[in-house]
């Protein structure tokens, strides 16, 4: 991101983006506090990224830029009937947020002397968490990009809320996911979740991080997720991100492994005028696993980004990544996938596919791979196409009575399902496949 | 078997298609019974499988002329998906690949969708299950092949018994199985017949394209036509099928052109 001055717009955004930091409460943690100011001084030095940024050359935020934020110091109302619906019964533990503020009554949390979950700001004032508190502070706010990334700072500006899940070493969750549900109910038109991951030693545990809409007008969501990886655990983290078609989505997430840690991500966007995604790994230790599924789903004149990397710095590292795109009327699908392998990486082996499929004549797609190699005994493999709906499929499927829309979605689903197929929790598998299905039903053409 | 008061099922006259601009049928006439098999032979190309697509709606080829009545509608009106739901089926020479598509699940959804603009009953997962099973067992096909992918790497033989599974699924009325014994080894040709002569009734309708009159000794036709050159050009009894077997098509070629001057 440049630091050249931007225009009025822009910094005017940034402002009023940056603006209601100021009030956030004071609180007693001065650790917490210092790193607020020093990320708010650091978003107010930085500036918004535009199209002639190389990493946004395909994401004009302008639309976001002219969007008229307001906090709010409170979650809108959600029907609980509503929230019911948006859980996934296997995810016994949840935490929600609506319009960035925790609501305690929604959420259900069991606390267990091994698995500490909850909001931030009353675990800071909770003496069951205190010993876990230490690692909070060094994780929270370092794992993540808030240097580099204006809007990763802008979020670490108002840090207060939280959702934040600790997995004692070698506490082991088993198929048990833990779900954080962000609603946005258009009550307030920005806001800035978090998530914060640290999972202890030989530890293992499956996170959701959901990102959900109940009302439907523009709005911003700029979030921050950080996942620490202790050595020889493994996190399952699932992003969903079903925001309404009007919203603007801008999230990082930042995973930090230590040796001989494992990571499997599956990050599904279906929501969002605009949304981005920048998904960090770090593989910061030898023989470290990470595997990361990603589909966008897309019609309309939305837009979907990821901007992944996977930073290879020991030996012995794998990663494997498979993302997909279904992008359908105007829509525009962004992929950049770097990997990085440093020097000292001997025997990395990682590879990269790229997949898209534009269910019509004016979606688009953008896919670069970019590897950055500086060690020479490795393996990576990489790839990318482009694809449309065989035409010989649909007939086959046609004469055999399904619609030309059922066969279309169902080619679509097959498509999609290398994705969602592994993803370790069945409703969400099922909340998706219906999602899919009834995406292209209605958003045909 | 042919009945004299038998209703018609399908009614073809004077039917030209074309592909890219080149007529490939010149000026097909058939009539086929209820309760009747007949078996379509003819050289490689002659355009045995363009009139069998035609009659199930394939987009790549254009009706040029003529008239399609199967029952009581004008059967080149309607959408590929509407003649299967009325009960026109083509098991296809080439069955398409479908990666990504279970089988299984794929099955349950074309009999439901079939099931339901007929107004019949549709099955639950665990219903169509033990359905499926049952029609699997009158083909001898493993029930692994309901959790792979809709014929994505099954070998030839195997998917042509999987459009037969198909067959015995939707029930048709007209059944056109375009080239069903190529690919099928000896006992699976055997197999796959009987299931062909259990599903049928003096209710339904097959019509067989085949080279090779093993077939027609397990499927016995009622007729049997000679294709060449987009048209039907000569029509006999199960007989002609044993000829052809022995003297090749040149002699009805030659037999047509004498009478056609
Ligand atoms: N989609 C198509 N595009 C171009 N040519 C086609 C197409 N379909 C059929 N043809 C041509 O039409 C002619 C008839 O083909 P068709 O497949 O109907 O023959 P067939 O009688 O079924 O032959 P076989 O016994 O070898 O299966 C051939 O010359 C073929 O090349
Ligand atoms: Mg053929």
């Amino acid at each position: 991101m440049s630091t050249v001055e931007s225009n009025p717009v822009e910094s005017d955004f940034l402002a009023s983006l940056l603006a209601p930091a100021a009030q956030t409460a004071e609180g007693h943690d001065l650790w917490l506090k210092a790193r607020r100011a020093s990320a708010l001084e650091r978003a107010s030095a930085l500036s918004v990224p535009t199209t002639r940024d190389e990493d946004w050359r395909f994401t004009d935020l302008s639309m976001l830029y002219r969007l008229k934020l307001k906090a709010a110091d409170a979650g809108g109302q959600v029907d609980s009937a509503i929230l019911t619906t948006l859980m996934f019964p296997e995810a016994t533990t949840r935490l929600v947020f609506v319009d960035g503020h925790f609501d305690r009554s929604a959420s259900s949390i069991a606390q267990e002397e091994k698995v500490r979950v909850g909001n931030l700001e009353q675990a800071l004032r909770d003496s069951a968490w205190r010993s876990t508190l230490g690692e909070v502070e060094s994780r929270l706010a370092t794992v993540a990009r808030v240097e580099h990334d204006v809007f990763a700072a802008a979020n670490t500006a108002f840090l207060r809320e939280a959702a934040i899940v600790h997995v004692a070493a070698g506490a082991q969750l088993g198929d048990t996911p833990i779900q954080v549900i962000n609603v946005a109910t258009g009550h307030a038109t920005g806001s800035n979740p978090r998530v914060l991951v640290v999972a202890g030693q030989g530890s293992g545990c499956t996170v959701i991080e959901d990102y959900v809409a109940v009302g439907g007008s523009a709005y911003f969501t700029n979030s921050v997720c950080e996942i620490a990886i202790g050595p020889d655990a493994e996190v399952h983290h699932i992003k969903l991100q079903r925001e309404a078609d009007t919203a603007f989505h801008i999230a990082n997430t930042t995973v930090l492994m230590q040796d001989n840690s494992r990571y499997r991500n599956w990050s599904v966007g279906v929501g969002g005028r605009i949304s981005r995604h920048n998904l960090h790994v770090v593989q910061d230790g030898t023989g470290i696993d990470c595997d990361m599924h990603g589909l966008a789903m897309i019609s309309g004149r939305q837009l979907a980004d990821t901007h992944s990397s996977v930073d290879h710095a020991l030996p012995y590292g794998a990663s494997r990544q498979v993302h997909k795109t279904i992008a359908g009327g105007s829509a525009h699908a962004v992929f950049n996938g770097k990997i990085l392998v440093r020097e000292g990486a001997q025997q990395t082996n990682s590879s990269q596919q790229s997949r898209n499929l534009l269910l019509s004549q004016r979606a688009k797609v953008d896919t670069k791979p970019q590897l950055e190699i500086f060690a020479d005994d490795v393996k990576c493999a990489h790839g990318a196409t482009v694809g449309q709906i065989a035409a010989d499929e649909v007939f086959y499927l046609k004469s055999r009575g399904l619609s030309e829309t059922a066969a279309r979605n169902l080619l679509t689903y097959a498509f999609a399902k290398e994705v969602v197929e592994h993803i370790p929790v069945a409703s969400v598998i099922a909340v998706l496949e219906n999602h899919i299905l009834e995406q292209t039903r209605t958003k045909e053409a | 078997m042919i009945k004299d008061n038998a209703s018609e099922v399908l009614k073809v006259q004077g039917l030209t298609a074309t592909v890219d601009n080149r007529e490939i049928l010149c000026g097909i006439d058939l009539s086929v019974r209820a309760g009747e098999v007949h078996a379509i032979m003819g050289p490689n190309g002659s355009g045995k499988s363009t009139f069998a697509k035609v009659l199930v709606g394939h987009p790549a080829y254009e009706v040029t002329g003529g008239m399609v009545r199967f029952d009581d509608a004008d059967l080149l009106e309607l959408s590929p998906e509407d003649r299967a739901r009325r009960g026109v089926f083509l098991g296809f020479q080439y069955p398409v690949e479908v990666p990504g598509v279970t089988n299984g699940g794929f099955l349950r959804l074309a009999y439901n969708t079939v099931q339901s603009a007929r107004g019949k009953e549709e099955l639950d997962p665990l219903e169509f299950d033990d359905f499926i099973r049952e029609k699997m067992e009158l083909l001898e096909m493993d029930p692994g092949f309901l959790e792979r992918s809709l014929n994505a790497g099954f070998s030839g033989g195997e998917k042509k018994r999987n459009e037969i599974l198909q067959m015995a699924l939707l029930e048709p009325r007209l059944s056109i199985l375009d080239e069903t014994d190529s690919g099928l080894d000896i006992d699976a040709l055997r197999i796959v017949a009987n299931g062909v002569n259990q599903l049928h009734t003096s209710e339904d309708a097959i019509v067989l394209v085949t080279h090779y009159q093993r077939l027609l000794n397990y499927i016995e036709p009622d007729y049997v036509h000679v294709m060449e050159n987009g048209r039907i050009i000569k029509t006999g009894d199960k007989g002609l099928a044993l000829q052809l077997e022995d003297r090749g098509y040149d002699w009805v070629a030659q037999e047509y052109r004498e009478r056609a001057a």
